[in-house]
């Protein structure tokens, strides 16, 4: 069949679809800039004068960042909002999703398992407080080896990771382990294919105690492994290693528990073999200096203290310093302040290890310092 | 065609119409219509195409030809190439089709010439249930079933095979597990609609050449395939494309690794899997300018395909006809 004009067409199509491309073309920026717009309908908030007796508190807040933490922040949610009705959507989108949608303030506070650096905070106008602990655990799968039989020393632990350690009988090995029967077989290596904090803590340890791995490889939420297999999430590298016989992989504390993967021990810093537990996690986080770490900028990485396990970080939460919405301000402060102390019980149950309370007082100082609704300090009781 | 003859032609046609001018504006319409939501194809196509090309630039301009030849992928260091993911992706989706290609064509052979009908129906049905199955159970099937099943089993037998294909410690999880997933994932997809080809073949060609004394094999090769041709590469493609972006089966089960290795039992990736390992936490610009220069080299692979497929089609048609 023959058109008038093919043209007429053509053009005539552009222009009724010219609004689908309107709407392509300026999606992005909407979507910048809909979280300032939305801001100030806050429930509670527009226009009603203010009552000066009772303080105003948010009945719901929004985060957003890690899914290591994701499980706890849901139980402490679900049980403080039982008692006070605080609404909390947490979305684990993790750590680096979580950094970026607190600088666009998409969301009321990220969270993130890598600690900010102080200078990055101030630029972004960011404050940072460690929330909970994370441990990172190697696990192994050799025949005959149970759960916290096998020792391990960081030098072996890196070596075994940059390829040069390539079976189980290996004399360093069989050097630190007099008594355990090391099959010769080959060492199958696993980590997280995936970007994450914990590889990230993982990696900033060896870096720390094993100056080739700092040279070749480096730390990083994902680095260029020499040697292994990469398995996706926690879930996925704990099937790797469960599945291939002679395999060793790192996990979560919390997810090496659940699973009941067999841990090994470590060499700490004092030199001295430790089992991974909730005990010698918060060792780590009870010696380490936080008196003098600027934001909170603090790795648990390979902490002195003959009970410390040496491969752990702090989980963050990362909020705005000038906030605009106190009653937003008070419900945060309110709901972490209680995780940190009526939570703690809870962590323990799911596994978590809770923050020391040296650590809690200093952070409650800092609240009350540093952030300001309004250009004033919040007042939360 | 000249103009006055067009005129012509357009004139005839009006009046033709004219006895329903009602009928004759609806129909102009829905001509706009379809013509606007093809349009939009290519529009949408075409700004894509500029998006990720906008978005990769900075990876683009820094590392050049350099990132499609070289196999560092260090977030560390920020140096990014693309090399064992594209090999990765072209390997992973030749095993795929080498296993699924003649298995789906011999159950569609079966289904429309060979079953009885009531068989042909209940597989039928079977296979079409098989491509509704989202694709994380493929994966996670894949990682818990299959993955120590091809460790324990397959791949110690191909240990036996001489060639550096097939070397290595059985691992369960590699490139070779990740094709024969996708496999079996695309099987489903080129059944049905291989299915569908054959049966439209006229029967009165079939019966004709099976009365001159052609097998049913012969019958199938000179008559089924040669006249559902189009059809039958329309329906290679559909499952090329979703083998070559599977994203979360083959993350499962390829083992992430950004080494190049002729063995086959090796852990490897694909430009679909690194995608879903990095882009989450991607927090620099250039890590997510390379992640999406990734995803503009698979655009333009796929692109290429197609684009030899259709010379290829050309060529054959060509043929045929002298």
């Amino acid at each position: 069949m023959q058109n008038k004009n093919p043209y007429f067409f053509l053009i005539l199509s552009i222009i009724i679809t010219v609004p689908f491309w309107v709407a392509f073309a300026c999606g992005d920026k909407k979507s910048e800039d809909k979280p300032a717009a939305e801001k100030p309908a806050d429930p509670g908030k527009p226009g009603a004068p203010e009552a000066p007796a009772e303080l105003k508190v948010a009945s719901s807040l929004t985060g957003a960042g890690a899914t290591f933490p994701f499980p706890l922040y849901s139980k402490w949610a679900d049980a403080y909002g039982k008692d006070t009705g605080l609404k909390l959507n947490y979305q684990a989108i993790g750590s680096g999703g979580g950094v970026a949608q607190i600088k666009k303030k998409t969301v009321d506070f990220g969270a993130s398992d890598e600690p900010m650096k102080p200078e990055d905070l101030q630029k972004e106008g960011l404050f940072q407080f460690p929330m909970a602990i994370g441990g990172v655990v190697p696990v192994i799968n050799v025949e005959g080896i149970a759960d916290g039989a096998l020792k391990l020393s960081p030098a072996v632990l890196c070596g075994i990771y940059l390829g040069d350690i390539k079976k189980w009988d290996h004399e360093e090995l069989r050097k630190l382990n007099e008594g355990v029967n090391l099959p010769a077989k080959d060492i199958a290596v696993v980590y997280r294919s995936d970007g994450s904090g914990t590889t990230w803590i993982f990696t900033d340890y060896l870096s720390r105690v094993c100056p080739a791995w700092k040279d070749k490889v480096g730390a990083g939420k994902s680095v260029q492994w020499p040697v292994g297999m990469g398995g996706k999430g926690n879930p996925g590298v704990a099937a790797y290693v469960k599945q291939t016989a002679g395999s060793i992989g790192y996990v979560e504390f919390a997810y090496a528990l659940q699973n009941q993967l067999p841990a090994a021990q470590l060499a700490n810093k004092d030199g001295q073999y430790v089992k991974p537990s909730i005990e010698s996690f918060m060792a780590a986080a009870k010696h380490a200096d936080w008196e003098n770490a600027p934001g909170f900028f603090m790795v648990l990485n390979d902490q002195p203290g003959a009970e410390t396990w040496p491969i752990a970080g702090a989980t963050f939460i990362l909020m705005h310093r000038e906030q605009k919405d106190e009653a937003k301000v008070r419900a945060m402060f309110r709901f972490f302040d209680w995780c940190y102390r009526s939570g703690a019980a809870m962590a323990k149950e799911l596994h978590y290890v809770p923050m020391p309370e040296n650590v809690i007082e200093l952070v409650a100082k800092k609240w009350a310092s540093e952030i300001t609704a309004n250009g004033k300090p919040v007042a939360l009781k | 065609m000249t103009p006055r003859r067009l005129a012509d032609l357009w004139k005839a046609q009006t009046s033709f119409r004219k006895s329903s001018a009602f009928h004759r504006h609806v129909d102009r319409a829905f001509r706009y219509l379809t013509l606007a939501c093809a349009a939009t194809t290519l529009l949408l196509v075409g700004a894509i195409l500029w998006n990720l090309i906008e978005h990769a630039w900075p990876s683009i301009t820094k590392f050049g030809l350099g990132f499609v030849t070289s196999s560092q992928w260090n977030p560390v260091k920020s140096q990014y190439g693309a090399a064992s993911s594209i090999y990765g992706t072209l390997v992973s989706t030749a095993i795929a089709l080498i296993l699924a290609l003649p298995i789906s064509l011999a159950i569609a052979l079966f289904l429309t010439s060979y079953a009885p009908p009531w068989l042909a129906k209940i597989v039928g049905t079977c296979v079409e249930l098989l491509a509704a199955i989202p694709s994380i159970i493929y994966g996670m099937w894949g990682l818990f079933v299959f993955a120590p099943y091809m460790q324990k089993t397959v791949q110690p037998m191909l240990a036996k095979l001489p060639g550096p294909l097939f070397d290595g410690a059985p691992l369960g999880v590699g490139m070779l597990t990740a094709g024969i997933i996708l496999a079996l994932m695309i099987l489903p997809f080129l059944t049905a609609v291989m299915r569908d080809v054959f049966a439209m073949t006229p029967p009165v060609l079939m019966e004709s050449a099976a009365g001159m004394g052609s097998t049913s094999w012969e019958v199938t090769r000179k008559i089924s395939i040669p006249y559902g041709l189009r059809g039958l590469i329309g329906a290679t493609f559909l499952g090329l494309g979703r083998a070559i972006g599977e994203t979360m089966a083959v993350t499962f089960v390829i083992g992430n690794s950004h080494r190049i290795s002729t063995s086959l039992f090796a852990p490897g990736n694909t430009i679909a899997s690194t995608l879903a390992n990095e882009f989450n936490e991607a927090d620099s610009p250039l890590l997510e300018a390379a992640l999406i220069e990734l995803g503009l080299i698979l655009f333009v692979i796929t692109l290429i395909i197609q684009i030899l497929a259709h010379l290829w089609l050309k060529n054959l048609q060509k043929r045929q006809a002298r």
